[in-house]
């Protein structure tokens, strides 16, 4: 029998059957490569700005020049001094011999335009060293920090360049005094946001998701789980209830731009609530929310049998106490599942929070949910606009946060899922 | 703090207080009884506590609903009374506006008249006696259902079923927020729409050819007039929305169809949650993604071979529209494939089928209506979506059908024409809430559309 021919038709199917699947494989591999590719082209360009340059300066702090009046009280020390013109001077005794205005410009961009605030918290936090000669780290400017991690061709001309020679001959210098150094940039998560990227930060936008998380959170969850329980375990099936749920469905499929509109009509406009606000945001992000935690609640309702249900009513229990008592408890790893997956989409939302404004450019962090505020993804597409170089990478490392905040999210989600999960 | 704030929280303290009241009060009234109590303590207890805090909450919600209209329309007349009725409908509003920012504090008096000052200190003066209205009522109401709560409890009063009752009600109204979102939606954009037609010809909005939105500040700069014809916008979306199909479903549908059919466990358990990250990747990401890496490198590649492409192309938004879009395909086809009888499979095995032909003769065919409602949904998706085609695809309108050319999108617009500071009444505003409506109407109909080809078409197996 070994030799029986196999019929060309028979072969032809064969074929087809391996050329099918084959495409199926490189559908497969294809979505993991593309998956593979954002990832990682993301984490690349995020790398150079997880470390900062800073160059280490001598400054005289000049009881004299910090302290003219004699007030000896720090405050006024830190709120008059001339902070700025130490960080130049300083900069102007460690290289000597520059003159030219040209050059002197190019000495101080050298170091980033908020040397001076650095000088400055240094005294604050270290008030004896008045009157003393002192080394400080200070930031160095983005320009130079791009230098240093190699970002900036040395063997271009220098009309490429952003960095001139003379620039570069100072550096080496520098280099050779190992004065140049590279620390973890912590500036990331204690700065606020800033035109300049040596100094910006994202404590602002972290807070801010934080604080409109909090509005979103307090609405829709209360919100979602009573109109799940009402519609699964109260309602008369009837008209209204089925109208109802077709409105669910609906929503849970408009457009997010759409919900920002009706948040600039209704909230702002009508209500006149403060623009840009946590608390706008958060409502127009509950509003979004509400369905997907409403169909994960009655998905996780519905999935309890009835019998819990006969049980709890057959020994006399009213029906909220079979509700309270006996099938929310069972159901709520499902609630949280649908709750956390819902707010990690929210945390992500950015275009209904354009429509509010939360893109404004916000430096200070914001304390209440009436302040003026933008949150991660607001932030990422504010710099991701920016054409200097170095928000670049700092738009690919605020990815890089923001994913694994989610993913985190996510992560714990399914996690609770398959730990929880019963079958009955 | 606000007069409101902390009226507020004196009502939480009373009601949390009150709670504790009513459990100590029906407990000295069985304590010298001797009949059997009907309800437990803690029913009375919530009982009393409900009806004080209901009264106040539902003046909050009337008042804020209803007052921010009285207290404009009252401003109006104000105004009017002091200016005279020759006031323009524009000088009216930048009247408001100033009035308004004055008693906010965010202007100075100083460049102002004396009569504005004068009416915002009017203004400032009808909001407290608002809020003043507002608390004498809720205090009223609270202390009337607070006496009539505490009147009812009684032995053999059935506090267990009011509370019940009360709760449900909650609930019910709870659920009604879905319905009141989906009604604001719909009269939020539909006020505006209909003040945009009233400025903008339907016709011209609906079929013109030319879209360029800005009006010039004078009168007598070129093109004063701005141009609404909204078809480069739907011709945008339409491409973009195109080129994402074109990618996503075949990816999508054969990545189902193998997760389904084909693959091990072990794959299937690093594909499903490989998938679910890239479902939960924010838009934005996506939409840097495909500015920073996808956008160069098609034009590198395109200059290779010789094509020019834009750096804003619709084809690189395209792509990356797709790419978001595969794993929204792919999950919603999994399950429709999944729910596919085993039995299918089997005859059709038993009949000598390959697997190749048992999925594309009896499985997709079983499936199709999932599918195709599937792909719906993936459209209506892809239409709506904002933050790619606003990173990557272009914002000049550019009626053209090459998808290497810069195109502008619905959505693009929306975001063009609101982002900023702008006034709330130009046409230009009114155009992005008609842009909306539009966009509102084309995916409720393909969701719609998507239900019933499920309902219409979908074979009942067991």
């Amino acid at each position: 029998m070994t030799d029986k021919k196999i019929s060309p038709l028979t072969k032809k199917r064969y074929a087809s059957e391996k050329r099918f699947k084959v495409y199926c494989v490189t559908a497969l591999v294809l979505a993991m490569a593309i998956l593979f590719t954002l990832l990682s082209s993301i984490t690349v360009s995020s790398i150079p700005a997880f470390t900062q340059t800073h160059i280490e300066i001598d400054v005289y702090l000049d009881k004299e020049i910090l302290d003219p009046n004699d007030t000896n009280d720090l405050q006024t020390i830190l709120n008059e001094g001339p902070w700025r013109s130490l960080a130049k001077s300083s900069l102007r005794e460690m290289i000597p011999g520059v003159t030219a205005r040209k050059e002197k410009r190019e000495l101080y961009g050298l170091v980033s335009i908020i040397a001076g605030d650095s000088i400055k918290s240094y005294v604050k936090e270290n008030p004896n060293n008045i009157g003393k000669k002192v080394q400080i780290d200070i930031p160095s400017s983005d320009d130079i920090d791009l230098l240093i991690k190699g970002l900036i061709d040395r063997s271009l001309p220098e009309e490429n360049r952003t960095v001139s020679n003379l620039q570069l001959k100072w550096l080496d210098q520098l280099v050779y005094e190992k004065r140049v150094s590279k620390h973890f940039a912590w500036k990331l998560f204690n700065h606020g946001d800033s035109r300049e990227p040596e100094v910006a930060g994202l404590k602002g936008a972290i807070v801010g998701t934080l604080l409109t998380m909090f509005v979103t959170l307090i609405i829709s969850f209360p919100i979602g789980v009573m109109t799940a329980v009402y519609l699964e375990e109260i309602a008369p099936s009837n008209r209204m209830t089925d109208f109802i749920e077709v409105n669910i469905n609906n929503l849970a499929a408009v457009p997010s731009i759409v919900f920002g509109l009706l948040g600039l009509a209704v909230f702002i406009g009508y209500f006149d609530m403060p623009r840009s606000a946590p608390l706008v945001g958060g409502i127009v992000l509950a509003l979004m929310t509400l369905p997907v935690i409403i169909i994960a609640t009655r998905a996780s309702l519905a999935s309890i049998p009835p019998s819990i249900r006969e049980a709890a009513y057959g020994i006399g229990a009213s029906p909220l106490q079979v509700i309270t008592h006996h099938v929310l408890p069972l159901a709520v790893p499902g609630i949280l599942t649908g709750t956390i997956i819902g707010i990690a989409r929210a945390a992500g939302e950015t275009a209904p929070l354009l429509m509010i404004g939360m893109m404004a450019f916000i430096v200070d962090t914001p304390h209440k949910i009436t302040d003026k505020a933008t949150v991660m993804p607001a932030q990422i597409y504010m710099w991701a606009n920016n054409p200097e170089r170095s928000f670049e990478s700092l738009t690919s490392a605020a990815i890089l946060i923001l994913l694994i905040i989610l993913i985190t999210m996510n992560a714990l989600a399914i996690y609770l899922r398959k730990k929880y999960e019963r079958r009955w | 703090m606000s007069i409101i704030n902390i009226y507020m929280i004196v009502l939480m303290l009373l009601s949390i207080s009150s709670y504790f009241y009513g459990r100590n009060f029906i407990k000295t009234k069985t304590f010298v009884s001797t009949e059997k109590q009907h309800s437990k303590d803690t029913y009375h207890g919530a009982f009393i506590s409900l009806y004080l805090i209901l009264p106040s909450i539902i003046f909050l919600s009337l008042w804020v609903i209803i007052s921010p209209n009285i207290i404009n329309e009252l401003l109006t007349i104000k105004v009017i009374s002091v200016y005279g009725d020759g006031l323009g409908i524009d000088e009216l509003k930048i009247l408001k506006s100033q009035i308004i920012a004055l008693s906010k504090g965010v202007l100075s008096a100083d460049n102002l008249s004396s009569e504005i000052s004068l009416i915002s200190d009017y203004y400032s003066y009808i909001q407290i006696i608002s809020k003043k209205i507002y608390i004498i009522f809720s205090c009223v109401g609270s202390a009337t259902a607070f006496l009539y709560a505490r009147k009812k409890i009684a032995i053999r009063f059935n506090a267990r079923a009011n509370v019940e009752i009360i709760i449900k009600l909650i609930m019910m109204l709870a659920s009604l927020i879905a319905i009141l979102t989906t009604v604001g939606i719909i009269v939020s954009l539909v006020v505006e729409t209909i003040r945009f037609f009233g400025i903008i010809n339907v016709a011209d909005f609906l079929f013109g050819l030319k879209w360029s939105p800005q009006i010039a500040m004078r009168a007598d700069q070129v093109a004063n007039e701005g141009l609404f014809g909204a078809i480069p916008l739907f011709a945008g979306t339409l491409m973009i929305t195109t080129i994402a199909m074109i990618v996503a479903v075949p990816i999508g549908l054969m990545t189902a169809v193998y997760l389904s059919e084909y693959a091990s466990n072990v794959v299937r358990s690093i594909a499903k949650p490989a998938l679910e990250i890239l479902a939960g990747i924010p838009t934005v990401v996506y939409g840097f993604f495909a500015a920073l890496t996808v956008a160069p490198f098609l034009r590198n590649n395109g200059a290779d071979l010789g094509l020019t492409l834009s750096s804003e192309s619709a084809l690189a938004a395209g792509l990356v529209m797709g790419i978001m879009i595969i794993p929204l395909i792919s999950s919603l086809s999994d399950d429709v494939i999944n729910a596919v009888p085993q039995s299918l499979r089997e005859g059709s095995a038993a009949l000598g089928s390959t697997k190749s032909e048992t999925v594309k003769k009896v499985i997709l065919p079983a499936a199709l209506p999932g599918i195709v409602s599937a792909i719906l949904l993936a459209v209506s998706r892809a239409i709506g979506e904002t933050m790619i085609v606003v990173m990557a695809a272009g914002v000049t309108a550019n009626l053209t059908a090459n998808p290497f050319e810069s195109v502008t999108a619905v959505t693009v617009q929306i975001v063009v024409l609101l982002v900023g500071d702008q006034e709330f009444d130009s046409a230009k505003t009114l155009a992005a809430f008609a842009l909306g409506f539009t966009l509102f109407i084309i995916t409720l109909g393909l969701n719609i559309l998507s239900i019933y080809i499920i309902r219409r078409y979908r074979e009942q197996y067991d």
